[in-house]
């Protein structure tokens, strides 16, 4: 009895031992490319996206600071001047002739110029830029709160998620797959943080930063923050749309909850 | 007492050290640490360099592994707290699989995945932290529970007089034999209380600072680690002394019996060597 447990017990340590081993020694790569281990790894996301539903309340606050905090070196990452033809036109003339649409599922379809957006309440807040890659910025933005524009376009019942369609082909495809693009549930588009900016330390925002909107999820990272907002949809579910993620990075291995 | 000569042994006792829960959780505890280090150096290699405070001074970090040129050369060059340091092939610009120079923070050998990927990077990062979490808080709920951390960990105030005389012997590499190596000695008590109460928590700690989300539902944490870069640079700092621990356990377990050593880790036996007419 106590001999076969004995060699139980051996042949595990030697199997546990084999696969720390295999692991350790460029094993690794294979395992990552291995469906089997995402999905095994996938799992903890779920937790991990519960753990941040049940710990973040919908009021809780990014940290707001002061003027003398802002980065006079803001980094701007991704897309930082898109090349596209209607794009270069419309910055060409100012964005005098850029409209944002906002359409889906709302009651009242919207077309505004930035003249517009401006004419609405605005929030200002100094907040910290958080990227996935490890830096922060901080910089000041203004805009109109996301909440303010759905209040007006008019949710109808079955929306659930708030998208942004982008200017910029960051996949480089030159097809809408390319196309940088967001989406935020009810409780982020509804939070009092989360504004479509269209100015940046006080001035205009800049080309670089999303021009001429952009879109600031304080408690998220920093590819949650669409640059060159084109067009704001409504939608009950984000799976139809592109590679079905609910984001340019998202349908590239990111979390959708980009809360960590 | 820890001075016999191997002469005067002449019998062995094995003593039962390591309970099932301390074994167990020392090992998946190894495994956790050592693809969490693994996969936080993919993470790290995302913008390889460390700040203090809330923002990334980016023209003036406190660590940052770079290229540069020089001349007519690109060298890999590692900043520390101001100094220059080539480290070309090693960090900042390292020799690629294919024998080719890359650009990148730490080399491909001790990333996971060895390639460039941040997304799956992170993937590995948090379902091991996950595990490391729930490991840790069964490790610490058992030891507190059965009296572990105060019976085997808490150093004796007697102990702590004579740590000086421990010191010695641990650098003149004398380890205690006898009854008293059926205690962990004061500086190894003193080493493994720091990992666990202090290092191991302020790493899961300085992790959920790096997190906008839990900045928002905690805000305390900023305060406490000077803000998200601060609390990235502690990170990597202590996961550095992690490795440093781990390193000097390793040479311990090394050359103070290895077998013994392992064999009590793995199935609870030590084999204590008892100097004649002791018992």
């Amino acid at each position: 009895m106590s001999g076969k447990w004995a060699l139980d017990r051996r042949r595990f340590l030697t199997r546990g031992l084999a696969l720390a081993g295999a692991t350790l020694l460029g094993g690794c790569d294979e395992l990552s490319e291995q469906p089997w281990v995402r999905r095994i790894l996938d799992k903890a996301e779920i937790l991990t996206h519960a753990s941040q539903r049940a710990l973040l309340s919908p009021t809780a606050l990014a940290r707001e600071y002061s003027e003398a905090d802002i980065s006079a070196d803001f980094m701007a990452n991704g897309s930082t001047n898109p090349d596209d033809a209607a794009y270069k036109a419309l910055a060409a003339n100012g964005f005098a002739d850029w409209r944002l649409k906002v359409g889906g599922l709302v009651e009242q379809p919207l077309e505004l110029s930035l003249a517009d957006l401006r004419a609405m309440p605005a929030r200002t807040q100094i907040t910290r830029h958080d990227c996935v890659e490890g830096w922060s910025c901080i910089g000041k933005w203004t805009g109109v709160p996301l909440k303010a524009l759905l209040d007006k376009a008019r949710l109808k019942p079955s929306a659930r998620y708030v998208v942004f369609y982008c200017a910029d082909d960051l996949g480089e495809t030159g097809t809408e797959d390319g196309k940088y693009y967001e989406s935020v549930g009810l409780p982020d588009a509804f939070h009092p943080q989360t504004i479509l900016a269209y100015e940046m330390n006080g001035a205009p925002l800049p080309i670089p930063h999303g021009a001429p909107l952009r879109l600031r999820v304080e408690r998220q990272l920093g590819y949650k923050m669409a640059k060159y907002v084109m067009r704001i949809g409504a939608v009950d579910k984000i799976a139809s749309i592109r590679r079905g993620h609910g984001g340019f990075w998202e349908d590239r291995g990111y979390e959708w909850y980009a809360g960590i | 007492m820890g001075t016999e000569t191997d002469a005067s042994i002449s019998r062995q006792e094995v003593i039962y050290r390591h309970s099932g829960a301390v074994r167990v959780t020392h090992w998946v505890n190894v495994f956790c640490l050592l693809v969490l280090l693994m996969s936080g150096l993919q993470i790290f290699n995302a913008h390889p360099a460390l700040y203090i405070g809330s923002k990334s001074t980016f023209d003036d970090p406190v660590m940052a592994m770079r290229p540069m040129r020089h001349g007519e050369e690109i060298m890999g060059i590692t900043t520390l707290l101001g100094w220059n340091f080539d480290t070309t092939g090693v960090f900042g610009l390292v020799v690629a699989p294919d024998g080719d120079y890359e650009i990148r923070g730490f080399p491909w050998t001790v990333t996971l995945p060895g390639y460039r990927d941040l997304a799956m990077g992170r993937r590995w990062h948090f379902f091991f932290a996950w595990l490391f979490v729930i490991n840790g808080l069964a490790y610490l709920i058992y030891s507190f529970a059965s009296g572990h951390i105060a019976r085997d960990l808490a150093p004796k105030g007697r102990e702590l007089r004579h740590i000086g005389s421990s010191i010695w012997e641990h650098i003149r590499l004398r380890f205690p034999h006898g009854e008293e190596a059926k205690r962990y000695n004061v500086l190894q008590k003193l080493a493994y209380l720091f990992v666990v109460v202090l290092l191991l928590p302020l790493m899961l700690a300085t992790g959920l600072t790096m997190s906008p989300g839990m900045d928002a539902a905690f805000p305390f944490l900023l305060d406490v680690f000077g803000g998200r870069q601060s609390a990235r640079t502690i990170h990597f700092i202590t996961s550095s002394a992690i490795v440093l621990f781990v390193i000097v356990h390793l040479v311990m377990v090394l050359i103070s019996g290895v077998w013994n050593n392992l064999r009590s880790m793995v199935t609870g036996r030590y084999v204590i060597k008892l100097p004649e007419g002791q018992s």
